[in-house]
């Protein structure tokens, strides 16, 4: 997506400040204890500041950590305002596809005022933003733990800002304490890799989709459906037209074949990271892929379910290796607000660039 | 495109059809899970909803602190089909004419729908801004002791835009979607 030019809205000055002036205090004392045999105490304090507060920000792996909370939360606030352009691209040719004057029409182009001024408000795309789901890519020496802390500081923040809804609950008591942040929230997936850098991508996923993924085991003798490549289509197609438009169609599937019921999902979600428009290396993927999204599009469900052309804007689908005993398909059903960005960082921390 | 201009009434209602794109301007209620429960539970409705509309809708309602005017952020639907269980009853004890939503809803509604003379407006998912932006104004709140998503705000909308999906005449589109493309995806198999 190259370089974007955004208009920096008053980033969180004051939280800013306050990590900032937090840190800052702690080494200060610190450093101020070690000077107090020095006369001029006054004098040795302002210096002693000075000389850690360079050091204050970097964290071993980490970079300076006030760039790091400035950079997430912008990554929050372009995600849940911004529909990335390989989507977005997508949707314009499912409008362009329906037939005029029809349902299926009428809701795709409220779907596209919808992006449009969601965009030009710089406000939530749709008032569910969603789990919130974090997957880093960090060279080794990386602390995932302070990593972590930061990332609930600029949850906080985007909360406070509108950014993100209150939409953490707690399941046993239904209290909601308006954070977003508690036991599986946010949920977060470290990866190392090879390279230097360090990638954050997120995704927003709504309630509403989430509710019509599925899990099928094969074999499945209500729908004929057995261990094979066949067995795999056919149950996909029926979380499809079980789906009908309560996901918020048009969707987008992220599929795992294997793996066992918590990776499967887990890798699901994953294939939603991809771009819509690349292509599957594995030649046979790539054909299931195409083949479920033209046969979706086939069963008349439409935008909304309102019938129409489009039900499946994309589909992607990963395989992992199964037991002998087990054969699962895992299907993750993502609405149309397709919330998902990602950045690479500097060394210090603040935006190189965006991954979509 | 059709228009529903306030006030409402059942004569305008029953000509609606599946598949009518409506734009709707006039009063609105919000209702959802905790307004359907305490009415279920007996506790009369704080305001009179004869031959008005109920909106699915937990809206994100801020409120300016020197002039105590509220402003709606954001108002897409939310999901019907958790009513389920009560519709059919706040259509019949409180003679309302329609809801919006999204989803659907099932066959209590439809059958409560067409005794009592009501629609079901799909509103479109997601679309929490193009819909805030259709209300003019806050004109009163109840309830709020439930919460703000789950209270009864009172809107004022202009040209709010909504699909029948459900009438007053016992069609529903997401038995007809549903039907078709079970019936398709046979051929696919
Ligand atoms: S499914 Fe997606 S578009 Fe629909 S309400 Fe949920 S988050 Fe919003």
């Amino acid at each position: 997506m190259g370089v974007r030019q955004r208009p920096a809205k008053k980033l969180n000055k004051k939280t800013t400040k306050k990590v900032a002036k937090k840190a800052t205090k702690k080494i200060a004392k610190k450093a101020a204890k070690k000077t107090t045999k020095k006369t001029d105490k006054n004098k040795a304090l302002k210096k002693a500041i000075k000389k850690t507060a360079k050091k204050v920000v970097a964290l071993p792996g980490l970079g300076h950590e006030v760039h790091l909370f400035n950079s997430i939360v912008e990554l929050i606030r372009i995600t849940s305002a911004e529909i990335p352009n390989d989507i977005q691209k997508v949707i314009l040719e499912a409008l362009a596809a329906e037939e005029k004057n029809t349902t299926a029409e009428y809701a795709m182009n409220i779907i596209k005022a919808n992006i449009e001024l969601a965009k030009k408000k710089s406000q939530p795309i749709c008032q569910d933003t969603g789990t919130v789901l974090f997957y880093i890519s960090h060279p080794a020496n990386f602390d995932q733990i302070k990593f972590t802390k930061i990332v609930h500081k600029a949850i906080l923040a985007s909360t406070k800002k509108g950014y993100l809804r209150q939409n953490s609950v707690d399941s046993l008591t239904g209290e909601n304490p308006g954070t977003n942040l508690g036991p599986g929230h946010p949920d977060l997936h470290f990866h190392q890799h090879t390279k230097n850098t360090v990638e954050i991508k997120l995704m927003l996923k709504g309630g509403g989709c989430e509710n019509v993924g599925a899990q099928y085991s094969l074999p499945n003798n209500e729908l004929g459906a057995g261990r094979d490549l066949d067995g795999v289509r056919k149950v996909i197609l029926d979380a499809v037209q079980k789906a009908q438009g309560k996901g918020c169609g048009p969707g987008v599937l992220g599929i795992t074949i294997g793996g066992d019921r918590g990776a499967g999902y887990v890798y699901s979600k994953e294939q939603l990271l991809r771009k819509l428009d690349d292509k599957n290396s594995n030649k046979v993927l790539a054909d299931l892929e195409k083949d479920i999204v033209e046969t979706s599009n086939k069963l008349g469900i439409g935008p909304m379910g309102f019938g129409g052309k489009t039900t499946l804007l994309g589909c992607k689908i990963g395989a992992l290796n199964r037991l002998p005993a087990s054969f699962f398909v895992s299907i993750s059903y993502m609405c149309w607000a397709y919330r998902r960005q990602g950045i690479q960082l500097k060394a210090d921390n603040s935006i190189q660039k965006w991954l979509y | 495109m059709k228009r529903l201009n306030y006030p409402f009434s059942k004569e305008q209602i029953r000509e609606l059809r599946v598949g009518d794109m409506v734009l709707i301007s006039g009063k609105l209620f919000t209702g959802r899970d905790a307004v359907h429960k305490r009415l279920h539970d007996g506790t009369k409705p704080p305001v009179e909803l004869k031959n008005q509309i109920i909106y699915h809708c937990g809206p994100v309602v801020l409120q300016d602190k020197k002039t105590k005017k509220y402003e709606v952020k954001a108002a897409g639907p939310t999901t019907s089909i958790r009513e389920e269980p009560y519709q059919w009853e706040v259509m019949r004890d409180y003679g309302i004419v329609g809801v919006i939503g999204k989803g659907g809803m099932g066959p209590k509604t439809l059958e409560g729908c067409k005794q009592y003379g009501c629609v079901y407006f799909h509103a479109i998912g997601g679309a929490a801004q193009v819909l805030a932006e259709k209300i003019k104004s806050v004109d009163s709140v109840h309830w709020l002791d439930l919460g703000s998503p789950e209270a009864i705000w009172e809107l004022s909308v202009e040209e709010f835009p909504v699909v029948v999906t459900m009438d007053a005449h016992g069609g529903s589109l997401h038995s007809k979607v549903d039907a078709d493309s079970k019936a398709a995806l046979k051929n696919f198999l």
